[in-house]
């Protein structure tokens, strides 16, 4: 070796082409889904926020519920419809993605269109809980109770909007014939997020209407 | 000097406004987000200057009421660390990271534009607060409630507002940088870049990223329940209507302690190339260095409470406990810096110079931080100048300096052409000496008992030492025109930096300056964690080369998405 050695031999060379730009050239999980895990643990991070102000309001106003809303969460009501929905939806959308992971396009158009009329009738559900919640003098200015309530489901359900948005976006997608078992990267993140969604639901609906 | 470039020298940035706007290039974007961020610089530095003049002595100077005063510090201290120095870490980030992982660009380019056309629109809202009937935000940058709640003798005007919504917006843009930066530090590292041979600057940001991920939307939570209380009839942090104030105190420092390493650890980064580089020896002790940041990131979530030690509402004991361990990790990054230098050449270049400013300006902040974290301390010292003196010796003295090494040393990658040695250290001088000037004082000021936040002080005892801190506010102000025409100048006609003009380390000194679109037509063998090191001296390979390990020639741009 010398001392002045010339810039870089060509033996010191690697060829850049074994690194593509795509995740897939390296194996292991593809770069949109890392990043939806990602933005799923921002979110998670956001919701436990919101969680942890739940908690200390209700553990700072006793008795929870106040008297004059109790009772009006009642978890055998339509929210439990809702909840069945939404549980459903998520088996639908995992259904839609063994079914394009085969190749099996039909079948993922029809478990994605099953999996966004679902989210469309939960979101339709709560818009109704909503309304009859009003109608019972319960909103977001009604006290700690109403604010953390509204706050936590209303979140939720910007959320599912968001997951029915990105569901529509994917059902399109599908039906011009853009996915197949190896392309489908969309398709594996959008599920990711509506389970997360549903995840987010059993907490809330356990928390809100069961403890 | 002999050129290691394996790129064909290409036009610098080729394209005109259109082309800049337009861009998912990580490096015009790490280069715009450095600009926006410099402008922002000098706007919150223009209330940094209205604050001090108003200080400079007893009685009302410049503002026509005392609310002005509580909007310059407020907008001054928004602007400097939401629009200033994080953004501005992002951007060097944004420039290095994929060079020195030897990526072709971040791994979701038209993401990483989103992120940065967030900021400025971020800052235009902050600042329209301006034109409102109730002016800008004047709740400090914490915005704590009551205060920032819609009351008649709170902020009762849209100012807040467009404060929460400015700071949500910049929020998200740090949400999806962070969420980028890793996916590129994961994902497309160059074939031999294993995670222990990355950079120290890419270690930095990856540790960065997982608290901005993990962080910043604890922060942006903590918003939309402001919002809802002062917009929607909510009762979060409402005590008569049965909500508690401390619980934004909570969820507010979750993000905002984990915040203040998103603005040091990149300037540690930054550091921590330039130290080796100007010593000519590697960094000492590369792994506990890294060791040492992920202790900080980890510790860095169990800290929060000490901003709140006499709310009387968190349990003392453990966060005093948990603040001095950061101490550690910290120490050991101190050992680390002083063995680089340790028995090094020297090169005394104006990054070798500013890196010293950081490590002893920074050294003075964690001291006195220190000092904050024992609790009888704390109580004594809580919401006076020794905070405000604190927490500028990390920010400014560990990050701004940190920063302008950053600029100085890849200045040459990014333009092509070299800074005047001179100016910049006509540039430091003056910085470093104003910085001193402005904020040692406020020690004094601090264990004297002077409040923060106050427009208005009566102890004859206070008026020295602030007009000294006023003075050395101007010092600081002074220090940007040297560096301003340095640029000016060198852009014009500055020597021409070749492609590795300090006889770097690190990848991005392997491509021409300005590298290429796609940044690299060839890459060093990367063996180690110095690749163009090793190319430079001939180590690469250990001699254990076959014939089969021929390079070969790809077409421009052949490994770009």
């Amino acid at each position: 070796m010398t001392a002045e050695a010339p810039a870089l031999t060509s033996a010191a060379v690697a060829p850049p082409d074994a690194h593509g730009a795509a995740g897939h050239a390296r194996g292991g999980i593809s770069n949109p889904i890392l990043g939806m895990i990602l933005f799923i643990t921002s979110e998670v991070m956001f919701f436990s926020g919101l969680f942890a102000a739940y908690f200390a309001t209700r553990a700072n106003n006793a008795p929870w519920p106040p008297p004059v809303f109790e009772g009006i969460l009642n978890p055998l009501s339509l929210i439990l419809v809702a909840t069945v929905i939404l549980v459903t939806s998520s088996f639908t959308c995992q259904w839609a993605v063994w079914s394009i992971r085969r190749g099996d396009r039909r079948g993922f158009i029809r478990n994605i269109s099953i999996t966004f009329v679902l989210g469309i009738a939960f979101l339709v559900m709560q818009a109704y809980d909503y309304s009859l919640l009003f109608g019972e003098g319960m909103t977001l200015g009604s006290g700690p109770f109403g604010t953390t309530y509204f706050t936590l489901t209303g979140f939720h359900g910007a959320h599912v909007f968001g997951g029915v948005l990105m569901l529509g976006v994917i059902l399109y997608r599908g039906m011009s014939g853009q996915f197949s078992a190896r392309h489908h990267d969309a398709v594996e993140a959008v599920s990711l997020y509506w389970h997360f969604v549903d995840v987010v639901w059993i907490l809330l609906f356990s928390i809100l209407y069961l403890l | 000097m002999a050129t290691h470039a394996l790129s064909p020298a290409v036009p610098a940035y080729r394209g005109g406004l259109y082309e800049w706007l337009t861009t998912t290039d990580h490096k015009k974007i790490g280069i715009m987000y450095v600009i926006n961020s410099f402008l922002f610089f000098l706007i919150g530095g223009v209330f940094a200057l209205l604050v001090r003049t108003e200080l400079a002595a007893p009685g009302i100077q410049i503002f026509t009421n005392e609310h002005v005063y509580n909007e310059s510090f407020s907008i001054h201290a928004t602007v400097m660390i939401f629009l200033f120095i994080i953004p501005m870490l992002a951007g060097l980030g944004n420039f290095a990271v994929p060079l020195m992982i030897g990526a072709p660009d971040m791994a979701f380019p038209r993401v990483n534009a989103l992120s940065f056309w967030m900021l400025p629109l971020g800052g235009i809202l902050l600042l329209a607060g301006f034109l409102t009937p109730g002016g800008a935000a004047a709740a400090g940058w914490t915005s704590y409630p009551p205060l920032s709640e819609r009351l008649p003798l709170s902020s009762p005007g849209p100012g807040q507002d467009l404060w929460i919504a400015s700071i949500i917006l910049i929020g998200t843009s740090s949400i999806l940088g962070g969420i980028n930066f890793l996916v590129t530090i994961f994902k497309m590292r160059a074939p031999g870049m294993t995670l222990f041979r990355m950079p120290i600057m890419v270690w930095t940001v990856l540790v960065t990223s997982v608290l901005v991920v993990m962080a910043t939307p604890v922060i942006t939570s903590a918003l939309v329940m402001l919002y809802i209380d002062r917009n929607l009839g909510g009762s979060f942090f409402l005590p008569e209507h049965g909500g508690q104030a401390v619980l934004y105190q909570n969820v507010f420092w979750f993000y905002s302690h984990p915040a203040v390493y998103v603005m040091v650890l990149p300037a540690m980064g930054v550091i921590s190339e330039v130290l080796p580089v100007f010593s000519r020896k590697p960094l000492f002790g590369y792994k506990a260095f890294i060791f040492a940041t992920a202790g900080i990131g980890a510790l860095g979530f169990s800290v929060w409470a000490h901003h709140m030690f006499t709310t009387g509402a968190v349990f003392l004991p453990f966060f005093a406990l948990m603040t001095f361990m950061i101490a550690v990790p910290t120490g050991v990054k101190m050992f680390n810096w002083i063995f680089t230098m340790f028995r090094g050449q020297l090169t005394f270049s104006t990054p070798l110079i500013f890196a010293i400013g950081f490590l002893t300006m920074f050294l003075i902040g964690g001291i006195n931080g220190a000092f904050s974290a024992a609790v009888p301390v704390d109580f004594a010292l809580h919401d006076t100048y020794w905070v405000v003196a604190h927490l500028h010796y990390v920010l400014f003295g560990g990050s701004v300096f940190g920063m302008f090494a950053g600029i100085y040393y890849w200045f040459p990658k990014m333009t092509g052409r070299m800074l005047d040695e001179g100016l910049g250290k006509l540039h430091f001088v003056l910085m470093f000496v104003g910085f001193n000037l402005t904020f040692f004082p406020m020690h004094m000021l601090g264990i004297q008992g002077m409040p923060r936040r106050i427009a208005d002080y009566a102890d004859p005892a206070w008026n020295g030492w602030n007009l000294l801190a006023t003075i050395g506010g101007f010092i600081i102000a002074a220090s940007m025109l040297p560096f301003l025409w340095n640029v000016f100048i060198s852009l014009r006609n500055g020597k021409v930096a070749g492609d590795d003009p300090w006889e770097g380390n690190t990848l991005e000194w392997a491509t021409s300056s300005p590298p290429p679109p796609y940044n690299f037509d060839r890459l060093p063998e990367i063996r180690s964690e110095r690749p163009v090191f090793d190319a430079r001296h001939g180590l690469v390979g250990h001699g254990g080369h076959g014939s089969g390990d021929q390079p070969k020639a790809l077409p421009a741009g052949g490994d770009a998405a």
